[in-house]
């Protein structure tokens, strides 16, 4: 019997060891820590650099308008707020480190904002940003409402931060609460989660790759897919909802949000640099690497093929997405569509294909 | 009965064997509730979720809020007292009873080997497995016997062999053996293993894993059962299971197979254990010898006639996918209960949308609303999860004051590297649909063929 089994195991190692050699793929396997270090070093870093650099000249046009409230002071405001915003976009979906422990993206980016909240809060000048609740009165949709939402033209909002200070307190207090969050974040990054990250290169559920693609693929679905989109558009309500639509005060701006966020969704699938020269390791050539090993369609090639179509589907829309649903939602449910077509090609084929773990349980494949 | 029946069933044979199975069994059961508690997975799995997966005429079987704590307190300790022997009966049946209440909660955690756990406890409650070296034989000399039927020994191997070699056959198939799947993509992505990671990734060593676990499968038992290659088996089992535990997720299950598998070797090696255990303990093992045998007898008769039934379900039930149509692996119509382990990497992706049947007004759901990433991974791939979260989300809908709510799905699923296909008819309203045995012919055709078993 002895005899038997091994012959048996002989022969199938000899016939394994023979067939198909062409299919064999010799090359070490991909280098996760490269992709790992990528990512950290080349995206999620000058990521952050630049959004701290974007939300302290906000900080910076914050404090010359409360001291000096004017028309043009407030339209500098504006534009600081509007590209610390858009800089935002860029690394939204990197909720993982000190940004998870944070809460960060729940403190940032929470729309539609309570705009009672906020009135109710700042007049009484008591409150804690800390608490969950008040996360829709801060943040920059909380920053849309104040400098875009509090009157109805400019000089009327420059009036009321000139008689009511409690206005500006509360303007100062979230802005500023935005920059310390934003430099926590950095900080870690740049002194030893950097490193964490990168030698976290193993396969468990709580590795960085897979948590990060967790992190990206709910980014994509829940916040660009969802929030920018689908929420607004009607997806998921019987009726649209035009008013959730991001800097819905600043109404002409949700579709440079929308248009940032997308693009830093492509760049990191294809794990090109932040400063836009160069391109690493990343979901793409991971996929492109198993390819190898599995043979069948370049899923990568898909993927982006997919991202293209979504492009084009929104470059149709209009700058003021609340516009947009208002007068031809129908372009909207589109753009959704092509954006959703890319959540079954990322969700199902590339999770299967890069064996992404959901979560820390048991289990025996079946 | 005829003569050669009469006196197979007749047959005794050292109880040392069973008794010790009975030890490692309680105990691998005990800590296996500890680890699961540890884990956390009780609120988690249990508490946390709206929402429960519930098997087809166990409806009504469902988490108890904070009580199911107390649940688990007492699965593990009637486990501890299955290892002891106190009170075996009670304690077996109390086991049994608790622990298949805990799997039944909710499908979501189906594993083949938590309902190889249930089965085994439900044979142990028919079997004496208290006879020797048990607290209930210590304090009552007329439960205690040096010798049990034969048979009561045979019935634990015959369950392992089945175990085994239905999951060997189940291997068969052209996704394994010829497309290395999934192995192809499981192994590969554990690159980071000590020495085995860079190896991982060849072709050769995928293949090599794929034909060596079939062959494994059919072939242990009887390399298991046949005296001259037993402890060569042996040696074997723990190598397959211990690298099984390094390279995937499935918890204590390499350890219970281990530990079972003892049961092949004779008496005498169980004498010997029993023995180390009865000094550590300062008990004395020669007051279980005392000759006296169990024989079977005509009281003994409703439980072989149960025991051979249990057989008879075991061998046949594997085989029901066969009533239906379809590929197996795609629609899982009798997929569950088969022994069929590790076959499959399936991807989904399931996206419901609710429509008011008059006005036709329509919306999608958000399923993080309801379910946990776990249980909507596990949804979007199966049919019969898919169906009873539509009914969920009818009567969630209806409660909102939503009228005619029809529910529709549309989803995709990625079965062992293929790309994703349409997996449920889109134009099919699930609320209309009953949960049934019978075939769900609103699965859409897989475009592909896995030839095989």
């Amino acid at each position: 019997m002895k005899k038997i089994l091994s012959v048996l195991l002989l022969s199938l190692i000899a016939w394994a060891c023979t067939e198909d050699e062409t299919q064999i793929n010799d090359n070490d396997s991909f280098d996760r820590a490269a992709m790992l270090t990528n990512w950290a070093d080349n995206i999620i870093i000058p990521g952050y650099v630049n959004y701290n650099s974007k939300v302290n000249v906000l900080a910076e046009a914050k404090s010359t308008f409360t001291s000096n409230p004017t028309v043009e002071n407030l339209t500098t405001l504006r534009v600081a707020w509007l590209d610390a915003y858009i800089s935002w976009q860029k690394v939204s979906m990197f909720d993982i480190g000190k940004a998870e422990t944070l809460g960060l993206r729940g403190y940032t980016n929470i729309y539609p904002t309570n705009d009672e909240e906020i009135e109710q809060l700042a007049s009484s000048g008591t409150y804690d940003l800390e608490l969950p609740s008040t996360r829709d009165a801060q943040g920059f949709p909380a920053l849309d409402y104040l400098l875009n939402g509090t009157a109805t033209t400019d000089a009327e909002i420059v009036a009321r931060f000139t008689t009511e200070e409690s206005l500006s307190i509360y303007l100062s207090d979230i802005t500023d609460r935005l920059k310390n969050h934003a430099a926590l974040v950095l900080d870690d990054w740049q002194n030893g989660y950097r490193d964490t990250f990168v030698s976290n290169d193993g396969s468990s559920a709580t590795s960085s790759v897979n948590k990060l693609i967790n992190d990206y693929m709910f980014y994509y679905e829940k916040h660009l897919r969802a929030g920018k989109i689908g929420i607004p558009a009607g997806v998921f309500s019987n009726t649209t909802l035009s008013t959730n639509v991001e800097a819905f005060y600043k109404q002409d701006a949700s579709k440079t949000l929308f248009d940032a966020a997308l693009q830093a969704s492509v760049d990191f699938f294809n794990g090109k640099h932040f400063d836009g020269n160069g391109q690493g390791e990343s979901l793409k050539s991971y996929l492109d690497f198993l390819n190898t090993i599995t043979g069948g369609e370049q899923l990568s090639a898909l993927i982006n093929n997919q991202f293209d179509q979504a492009k084009q589907a929104a470059s149709t829309l209009d700058e003021n997405f609340y516009q947009q649903v208002e007068s031809n939602n129908e372009a909207m449910l589109l753009t959704y569509d092509e954006l959703q077509k890319n959540v079954v090609l990322m969700k199902v084929d590339m999770f299967q294909a890069l064996n992404v773990k959901v979560d820390f349980v048991d289990a025996d494949g079946d | 009965m005829n003569p050669l029946r009469a006196h197979y069933f007749q047959t005794t044979t050292k109880a040392a064997p069973l008794a010790a199975f009975r030890i490692f069994f309680g105990l691998m059961m005990f800590i296996s509730v500890v680890r699961f508690w540890s884990y956390g997975w009780i609120d988690k799995l249990y508490i946390q979720p709206e929402f429960f997966f519930s098997y087809y005429g166990f409806e009504w079987v469902k988490p108890l809020g904070e009580w199911t704590y107390l649940l688990f307190v007492i699965c593990g300790l009637s486990a501890l007292a299955v290892a002891v022997g106190f009170k075996y009966r009670i304690a077996i049946i109390t086991f049994f009873l608790s622990f298949t209440y805990i799997e039944l909660m909710d499908k979501t955690t189906y594993l083949n080997h938590y309902y190889f756990i249930s089965i085994l406890s439900f044979l142990l409650i028919l079997l004496p497995a208290n006879a020797y070296f048990s607290w209930d034989a210590r304090k009552n000399s007329n439960l205690a016997h040096q010798y049990i039927p034969k048979w009561s020994i045979d019935a634990i191997k015959l369950l392992l062999v089945i175990v085994y070699f239905y999951a060997g056959l189940a291997k068969l198939n052209s996704d394994w053996l010829i497309e290395g799947m999934p192995l192809r993509i499981w192994l590969p992505s554990k690159y980071d293993l000590p020495m085995l990671g860079d190896l991982l990734q060849k072709e050769w060593v995928i293949y090599s894993f794929s034909w060596g676990g079939a062959l494994y499968d059919l072939l242990i038992p009887f390399l298991l059962l046949y005296k001259p290659t037993r402890v060569f088996a042996f040696v074997l089992v723990v190598i397959f299971h211990v690298l099984t535990r390094v390279l995937f997720p499935i918890g204590m299950f390499p350890y219970i197979m281990i530990v079972s598998a003892t049961i092949f070797f004779d008496a005498r090696l169980h004498e010997a254990i029993l023995n180390k255990i009865a000094q550590w303990f300062k008990i004395s093992l020669s007051y279980f010898d005392n000759g006296k045998k169990l024989i079977s007898g005509a009281v003994h008769k409703p439980i072989l006639v149960v025991v051979i039934a249990f057989f008879v379900v075991q061998l046949l039930l594997p085989f029901r996918h066969l009533t239906y149509p379809g590929e197996l692996f795609w629609t899982e119509q009798g997929y569950r209960f088969s022994w069929r382990v590790m076959l499959m990497e399936k991807a989904g992706y399931a996206n419901f949308k609710i429509v008011d049947g008059k006005s036709r007004e329509q919306f999608y759901v958000d399923n993080t609303d309801f379910l946990s990433s776990f249980q909507e991974k596990q949804m979007a791939t199966q049919p019969d999860f898919i169906l009873e979260y539509a009914h969920f989300l009818r009567d969630h809908f209806e409660q909102q004051g939503h009228e005619n709510v029809e529910v529709y799905v549309e989803s995709y699923v990625a079965l062992n590297g293929r790309r994703s296909q349409p997996y449920i008819d889109p134009n099919v309203n699930l609320v209309q649909q009953k949960e049934s045995l019978n075939n769900k012919n609103w699965i859409l055709p897989f475009n592909d063929e896995i030839k095989g078993l």
